[in-house]
């Protein structure tokens, strides 16, 4: 395969000749074009014509959110806490009420409400907004075959660019305050409904369908008394997952500030490094998202089983309820206590809080900081800036010599002859360029040779097409000055993609195996993907300060989960008669997991890949907030600085990376499963 | 079976020519007077250009208060046939006429008119709307028609009555086991009182015994409503047991129309026979079937009725050693059967197993 040793004497070159023409490792600053700049020239031309159309829906949304807020702020706390529980036992049992109450009360006492309530306006606001456009655009698109070919490209391209990039457009379009966070959270929210009313309108079964024409259905009748509630538990499962991308968005978007909620308070606290209080806020995002998610999904799962004797009809539990609220109202107006708060009802556990934590952080820091030093010198740097920068004295414990370069080469050459004698002659060059790469780490590698090594395996696994898309993706990231960033973007985001699916993928095979242990991962595996992103960053950060180390593991808190999910369902659904026969044939229990289940479950292997590197990457910018350098924080750092043009090439960047990763894993399937079939 | 002799009832539905080809652009391939090529050549062509004809040609009518069977494989055509009836699915060529009138050519606001007032369908899977009761399931066509609240109650009584469901109104689908889930497709069918009842596979989901029981059930109903009724299986033995004349269908086709009986004696070739050589035919036959031409020594014979059923035959022969005489309604005489006529007899019906052949 003399591909592959090209491939590997191009880097050599390159690599030597560096030194020489520093251009081959920084891309030539006066090749660069001004992509940037011509988006802010682009977007201020766009404002100037269109400024007063954004000012009129900046300012439609704005009344209608302050009075949803007002109304919150001013309604007693008494009756939201009524109304929540008893939509709580309605959708998932006293249990869940009784746990909802707990939760409501917890943020009364601990001073929050304003801020929750806050909050909880722009959800409530955001979420009927986007049900509704998510459900139209949904309908067209089943309806007529031209929207969807239009509304599919549209619904990826929203689920690949990063949640911060949206916020820049719009925050230069409609101005600071919390109508972006409004506006960002409907356009967050609408592609999951859109998705889900195409599926649920889609899917329901012809046969009854075709019950309801006989039925005498006109059209209408047939759309509105047949399909929609065919649909509805798929509607539901839709209204559950934009509830949580409006409340993920709506906590995102405190970040550009200004607005006194719940996130704000958060990433506030964490800044000033008080971890109790932001860990006491943090809580109340991790309740407020458990409490919407089982109240919508278990609405849905309502809608899903049909029970004679469920409980009192609707009617009569409305006017209960609403009959309990009357009265609490009533009870409010002559008893302050009910209406607002008392400020001598509230406790902060935050100062001794602090002090534990302290404690905590002192008691395990020799253990982290062995874990994170550990990792930052022998992993994490390396790939970042090369062995040939990271190993002395302070890190390795000795001054690399000639004969230190000697020997890694003779190994990494040994292990590619050993490979190359097993015939593995694509193996023997992988070894080479991952020892080059390794030498001079992924910032200090020549563009030739990332552009070249892409595009070979782009051709090698999908044809003119992935060389195309690769091409166009590099391009970007070169001309746009954008490489430097890009390629701490991909270290970082690299490294915590195979950590996750290396973590998740193992402890899915054990859940598979275990079934203790596997209920016991539900409900954690549950709460790490509700959470909303930054919530997560909180303990990280407290543990193991600022900084990459801190990122990476962040990124696989939230990233581990799909790799998870997929390896114990793939497992999971073998075929029975498949795993029987081979216990029939004498395996051991080892046997059938590695020689038939896992072969078995390689399809659903691959998937969970893909869904890591979309959440690995998604998170990835979430992580700038503690203190990266890679695109991610360029998008952090366009956004607060109001610079559209430049972060949004960075957001544009990001999205190519996940794009280019993403493409090569399904061509990387697609390769895989041919070679299955031919054998 | 009794023979039927009395004048035939009126036509109440029928097709004629009927194709139904799936396919971009498969009008093309007809014009008003039938396929352009002539069925054959248009039928290569079809397949030639990636089109997927359905149904072929089929023609058949459907009197009045008759069970009609179409018993046919998967993928023989026979549920597009029921489809095509009720314009579920628009037939590509040929006609339908319902009571003498032209349904093809019904504007949809016709159509819904007649799905509303003369026609009910069940379904294989059932199809019931999980999300409502038993009673709203079967009160829905009512409903879609505006039917005050008062009519809707009485007429789902008096359905739900019918097919035995008293008691389970407020029960959703999926608390139903399978049979009574179809009992409650077949009150819903029947909620508008239509006069064209279509069934397609009605009991295929069931298990044997439940099955049988529906079968006996859908009998009994047919003996007070006297429906005009088309009914898909793919049972051989479902069909014999409540068609009045069933038409065997492949591969679009029909192959043979007839009664049960005719069918089974005459089996209009070797796919057909496939179907009836597991029958015993001793079953269908009566004594009229086994009578032979004998001597006239009448006197000493005991008599029998040429309707006869197969049972009773044998226990007579027993007791009868000498043989039977048979006589028709009006006691002319049909001829006599002895113990060794009737092994005769038996073994020419006994059919050739087109495998053995």
């Amino acid at each position: 395969m003399p591909a592959g040793m090209l491939l590997v004497a191009f880097a050599l070159v390159c690599v030597l000749l560096s030194a020489r023409y520093p251009w081959l490792v920084r891309f030539p600053a006066a090749a660069e074009l001004p992509v940037a700049a011509a988006f802010n020239m682009a977007l201020s031309a766009f404002e100037a014509r269109t400024e007063s159309a954004f000012k009129l829906v900046s300012r439609l949304l704005t009344s209608p959110m302050s009075m949803v807020r007002t109304a919150l702020q001013l309604t007693p706390w008494s009756m939201v806490v009524l109304g929540f529980v008893a939509m709580a036992w309605r959708a998932g049992g006293i249990g869940f009420a009784a746990f909802v109450g707990a939760s409501l009360l917890y943020v009364l006492g601990i001073g929050l409400w304003e801020q929750t309530m806050n909050s909880l306006a722009l959800v409530i606001l955001s979420v009927p907004i986007s049900i509704i456009i998510g459900f139209g655009i949904g309908y067209l698109a089943f309806a007529s075959k031209r929207a969807e070919r239009l509304t599919n490209p549209l619904l990826d391209i929203l689920q690949t660019v990063p949640a911060f990039a949206y916020l820049l457009p719009l925050l230069l379009l409609f101005g600071f305050g919390p109508v972006v966070g409004l506006i960002a959270s409907i356009v967050f929210a609408f592609p999951a409904m859109v998705r889900n009313t195409m599926l649920g309108l889609r899917n329901v079964p012809s046969d009854i369908l075709e019950a309801g024409e006989m039925a005498g259905a006109t059209g209408r009748q047939l759309f509105w008394q047949v399909r929609i509630p065919s649909a509805r538990y798929q509607l539901l499962v839709g209204v559950n997952q934009t509830t949580m991308a409006a409340l993920s968005m709506v906590i995102i978007a405190s970040i550009i500030g200004g607005t006194n909620d719940i996130g704000w308070t958060v990433l506030s606290a964490m800044r000033k490094a008080d971890f109790g209080s932001s860990i006491l806020a943090g809580i109340v995002i991790a309740l407020l998202a458990m409490i919407l998610d089982r109240l919508t999904a278990g609405f849905a799962t309502r809608a899903k089983t049909h029970r004679s004797q469920k409980d009192i009809p609707f009617r009569a539990f409305a006017a209960l309820v609403a009959a309990g609220l009357m009265v609490m109202y009533g009870a409010s107006t002559r008893f302050d206590q009910l209406a607002a708060w008392p400020a001598d009802w509230i406790a902060d556990p935050s100062e001794s809080l602090n002090r534990g934590i302290e404690a905590l952080v002192l008691f395990t820091r020799p253990v982290l900081d062995a874990v994170k030093t550990g990792m930052l010198f022998f992993v994490m740097l390396p790939l970042k800036i090369g062995l040939q920068k990271v190993v002395g004295p302070a890190s390795w414990g000795f001054q690399p010599g000639i004969w230190h370069v000697v020997g890694y080469v003779a190994l990494a050459v040994s292990a590619a002859s050993f490979a190359l004698l097993k015939g593995r002659d694509v193996a023997a060059s992988a070894i080479l360029l991952v020892a080059i790469l390794f030498y001079v780490g992924l910032t200090g590698l020549p563009w030739p040779v990332m552009v070249a090594v892409v595009l070979a395996l782009g051709y090698r696994l999908g044809g003119l097409r992935l060389v195309a898309i690769s091409g166009f993706a590099l391009g970007f990231l070169l001309l746009t000055g954008s490489w430097q960033k890009a390629m701490l973007s991909v270290y970082l985001g690299s490294l915590a993609v195979i950590l996750s699916f290396a973590i998740g993928s193992a402890l899915g095979v054990l859940a598979s195996e275990n079934e203790t242990f596997s209920r016991l991962m539900r409900p954690v595996n549950d709460t790490m993907q509700t959470m909303p992103q930054f919530v997560l960053l909180i303990p990280v950060v407290m543990l193991f300060a600022i900084g990459d180390f801190t990122a990476l593991i962040a990124i696989i808190f939230y990233a581990y989960v799909p790799a998870f999910r997929y390896a114990e369902a793939g497992l999971r659904q073998v075929d029975g008669r498949v795993v029987e026969a081979a216990t029939s044939l004498g395996t051991t229990r080892l046997q059938r997991l590695v020689h038939v289940k896992l072969p078995l479950a390689i399809p659903n292997l691959m998937l969970g890949l893909n869904q890591t590197i979309v959440y690995g990457i998604g998170m990835l910018v979430i992580a700038a907030l503690v203190g990266t350098s890679d695109l991610g924080q360029e998008v952090y750092i366009g956004l607060s600085a109001g610079n559209f043009g430049q972060g949004m090439v960075a957001g544009l960047g990001m999205a190519a990376i996940a794009m280019l990763a993403d493409s090569f894993c399904k061509a990387w399937q697609r390769h895989y499963r041919t070679r299955i079939r031919n054998g | 079976m009794t023979t039927r002799d009395n004048a035939p009832a009126a036509i109440k539905l029928s097709a004629r020519h009927l194709w139904k080809v799936y396919g971009p652009g498969a009008d093309g391939f007809f014009d008003s007077t039938g396929p352009r090529l002539g069925a054959e050549q248009s039928l290569r062509e079809m397949r030639a250009h990636g089109h997927m004809p359905a149904v072929i040609d089929v023609s058949f009518d459907v009197r009045e208060g008759e069970i009609f069977v179409i018993m046919g494989l998967s993928g023989s055509g026979k549920s597009t046939v029921i489809r095509c009836l009720s314009r579920l699915v628009e037939p590509t060529h040929g006609e339908v006429k319902l009571d003498g009138e032209d349904l093809l050519g019904k504007s949809t606001a016709e159509l819904i008119e007649i799905r509303r007032h003369k026609m009910g369908m069940v379904f294989q899977n059932f199809s019931l709307l999980p999300h409502l009761t038993v009673f709203e399931n079967v009160a829905f066509p009512l409903k879609l028609q505006g039917l005050g609240l008062k009519d809707r109650r009485r007429r789902v009584e008096h359905v739900i009555a019918l097919v035995g469901l008293e008691g389970r109104e407020s029960s959703f689908p999926d608390e139903l086991s399978g049979g009574q889930q179809q009992r409650v497709g077949i009150a819903r069918s029947l909620a508008v009182e239509p006069d064209v009842w279509l069934l397609d596979e009605p009991f295929s989901a069931l298990d044997p015994l439940i099955r049988r029981q529906m079968q006996d059930e859908f009998l009994r109903i047919q003996n007070t409503l006297k429906k005009s009724i088309v009914f898909i299986t793919h049972d051989f033995l479902e069909a014999l047991r409540i068609a009045d004349r069933m038409a065997i269908m492949r591969d679009g086709r029909i192959v043979q129309i007839g009664t049960p009986r005719e069918l089974l004696l005459n089996p209009a070739d070797a796919y057909v026979a496939e179907f009836t050589c597991d029958v015993p035919r001793s079953r269908l036959l009566t004594a009229g079937d086994f009578a032979v031409a004998g001597p006239a020594q009448a006197a000493s014979m005991a008599t029998v009725a040429g309707e006869t059923g197969f049972d009773r035959l044998v226990e007579q022969l027993a007791r009868n050693p000498d043989g039977l005489q048979v006589n028709d309604r009006h006691g002319a005489r049909l001829g006599i059967i002895t113990a060794a006529s009737m092994v005769q007899t038996l073994a020419s019906f006994t059919p050739v197993s087109p495998h053995a052949s």
